[in-house]
């Protein structure tokens, strides 16, 4: 697998303050077209604040978010999250964020929101658009879950599921918003060998399948050196490295990073 | 297994008669002791130690048995009344003739009965309606809202002073009245839009005391704490009613009104807005994640519950044909919160019948209007012990595939 050279995302010299913390600190980030990039580094390093940054949740302080669809480059700096959603990122969260009082199908049905259209006179005068347009989420919506192999807990809420589950329907909640980069917060997050082996599975399909690029947080090496073609490696809000898996491996910095300095006494 | 269950049984007899124990020793000083200052000499009633020790231990004994058996019911998961209202909604051979039966009951209601109790029905109606009503805002989009009352008095000064001073007749008063309550809703949800919880329930308090405080002082165009009177009843073209015949017509202009916003709320509820409403009581951040604009989602949510909120209040200044700003105190907001937390939240039944024995059960229990407040306290108490979900707990839609079953 050849991935096309065209980007879909740039990020330049992205910075983030919380008062005088700099928790992100003028970060570079490039994300081509059917990649698989992954974003590493140890606790606290600002991953998830990057992610938030760029799917609209924090403000940046600076630097510019560009997304590049269809030859179009449009800047999302300080979009807010609905929109950047409508434009095409779909995130999962780190802490698992479903709707559990809802059922598993209608998790996904909330996906489609921003791809249909039909308003509260729609819902209640129920027009032949409107009876269509609900017929279309609720199949679009099924065929998700019977891709994500979620089919036989549809009518089941959303918090009843065992953890494994939820956390791949929250993929499939992100699908159903048919996004061009899928954003995964620690996907495999408290998952056993087996599971997390079917998520890294499930992840490539969604690639080759659907065409999405993807962009992962995660501390499972195993996961990330088998899955991703580039690998970020961020410490203290800035980026130390950036390569194939190879090159991450035996980067010293990196290892400092991970393991701390060897000092000779 | 037995010899378990026996051993909690005894174990719960032990603690009720430490109970029991603690409240004699309690209640020693103020029971038994009584002073005779006039004699100089001290009587013991003992026979009292006696009633309190056994009473306390009853009850005692009776608390424990519910908490037990309502935790071995929540291993269940299911609930007796759970399967019971599914058995009712998915069998036709059972629903049919309950409808039936309950549509005869509703139209000869007001044959049947006396004036009084049809106007205490019109009453309850009106609250069916304002519960549904905030049953969309605190139920299903799971926002905290104390000060519905404010919206109901807009509503019902819309009528009375559109009617006072322009002559505009009930029905068309009706639609500008829950516009009103739409208008409002919007205008107060613009600078809540960041609260939630108690924030939110602060807030909403202070809005409905400032309206009522503004219609008791604002007499150019409220009148005051005087009120508006002579608002005339809902018109039946253009025929002459009596007394009696304009209760029962505004009985029946409330159930329909009833099944109206039945009927317009079952529609919303499983629809995209509606999904959109619960994914925002769930969680605000995913729901936004998800593509969800926030904040036309809770604008939508607080319009949707005060246009209600308006539509009744018309009802109800037709109904009193008098309004004046004790109408709309807290306590009305209080009110029907009580019924949407009681009935169930996010619940239409539960809304229903909740608000039928928040405003029924306080007409015909007229002996104990004294003890009314604490029947009431210790009645939310023990819902939220027992049934924290209220009578009737809200089911998500089912949906069926027929690859499921392959």
């Amino acid at each position: 697998m050849k991935p096309s050279k065209e980007k879909i995302l740039e990020v330049k010299k992205l910075t983030m303050d919380f008062g005088g913390l700099r928790a992100i600190d003028s970060f570079d980030l490039d994300i081509c077209d059917k990649e698989i990039v992954a974003l590493i580094g140890p606790n606290g390093a600002g991953k998830t604040t990057f992610f938030n940054c760029i799917t609209g949740i924090y403000k940046p302080a600076s630097g510019d978010i560009v997304i590049n669809k269809n030859g179009k480059k449009e800047r999302i700096n300080g979009v807010r999250p609905n929109l950047i959603t409508e434009k095409g990122f779909a995130r999962t969260f780190q802490n698992i964020r479903l709707f559990g009082n809802m059922t598993v199908l209608e998790n996904v049905m909330i996906g489609r929101h921003c791809r249909s259209k039909s308003s509260v006179a729609g819902a209640i005068l129920r027009n032949k658009a409107s009876i269509q347009e609900e017929k279309d989420i609720v199949n679009f919506s099924y065929n998700i879950l019977k891709k994500i192999g979620l089919q036989n807990s549809v009518n089941e809420l959303a918090n009843n599921l065992p953890y494994g589950d939820q956390r791949r329907l929250e993929i499939a909640r992100a699908l159903a918003t048919e996004p061009f980069l899928l954003l995964l917060d620690e996907p495999a997050a408290g998952m056993n060998p087996n599971e997390t082996a079917e998520l890294a599975d499930l992840i490539k399909r969604i690639r080759d399948e659907e065409g999405i690029s993807i962009l992962l947080i995660e501390h499972d090496m195993k996961l990330v050196m088998k899955l991703s073609e580039l690998i970020f490696v961020v410490d203290y809000g800035k980026k130390i490295a950036q390569g194939t898996p190879e090159e991450i491996k035996v980067n010293p910095n990196v290892i400092k990073a991970y393991l701390g300095e060897e000092t000779n006494a | 297994m037995t010899t378990d269950i026996s051993a909690s049984k005894i174990d719960g007899i032990k603690k009720s008669v430490y109970t029991a124990l603690w409240f004699m020793f309690l209640t020693f000083p103020i029971m038994v002791i009584k002073v005779n200052t006039i004699d100089n000499i001290i009587i013991w009633r003992w026979e009292n130690m006696f009633f309190i020790g056994a009473g306390s231990f009853i009850l005692s004994f009776i608390w424990r048995y519910m908490i037990s058996k309502n935790e071995m019911k929540s291993e269940d998961s299911t609930g007796i009344l759970q399967t019971f209202s599914e058995k009712i909604t998915s069998e036709k051979k059972i629903y049919i003739p309950i409808i039936i039966a309950a549509a005869v009951f509703v139209i000869a209601f007001p044959f049947i009965f006396s004036m009084y109790n049809t106007n205490i029905m019109i009453t309850a109606l009106i609250y069916v309606m304002l519960g549904l009503g905030l049953n969309i805002v605190v139920g299903i989009s799971g926002h905290l809202f104390l000060g519905y009352a404010a919206f109901y008095a807009a509503g019902a000064y819309t009528y009375a002073l559109l009617n006072h001073h322009f002559d505009i007749s009930f029905w068309f008063a009706l639609p500008i009245g829950a516009a009103i309550g739409a208008v409002i809703g919007i205008l107060l949800g613009f600078p809540v839009l960041r609260l939630k919880g108690d924030y939110l329930a602060i807030v909403t308090l202070g809005f409905g005391e400032i309206v009522r405080l503004i219609l008791e002082n604002w007499n150019d165009f409220s009148f005051g704490p005087s009120g508006i009177a002579n608002i005339p009843r809902p018109p039946l073209f253009n025929l002459k009613l009596s007394l009696s015949e304009a209760i029962v017509y505004l009985y029946f202009i409330m159930v329909v009104l009833c099944i109206f916003t039945v009927f317009i709320i079952r529609r919303l509820e499983d629809s995209r807005i509606g999904r959109a409403l619960v994914a925002l009581r769930e969680d605000e951040t995913a729901c936004q994640a998800m593509g969800i604009d926030k904040t036309k989602i809770k604008l939508t949510a607080f319009a949707l519950g005060t246009t209600w909120a308006g539509m009744g209040g018309v009802l109800f200044a037709a109904k009193t044909t008098f309004v004046n700003p004790s109408s709309f105190t807290i306590w009305e907001s209080i009110m029907v919160l009580c019924i949407v937390v009681l009935g169930g939240m996010g619940s239409i039944v539960g809304v229903i019948i909740g608000a039928m024995i928040l405003i029924l059960l306080p007409e015909y229990l007229r002996a104990f209007s004294e003890y009314r407040m604490i029947i009431f306290g210790i009645v939310l108490v023990l819902m939220m012990i027992f049934r924290p979900g209220g009578i009737v707990t809200s089911v998500r839609k089912n949906y069926k595939f027929e690859l499921e079953s392959k």
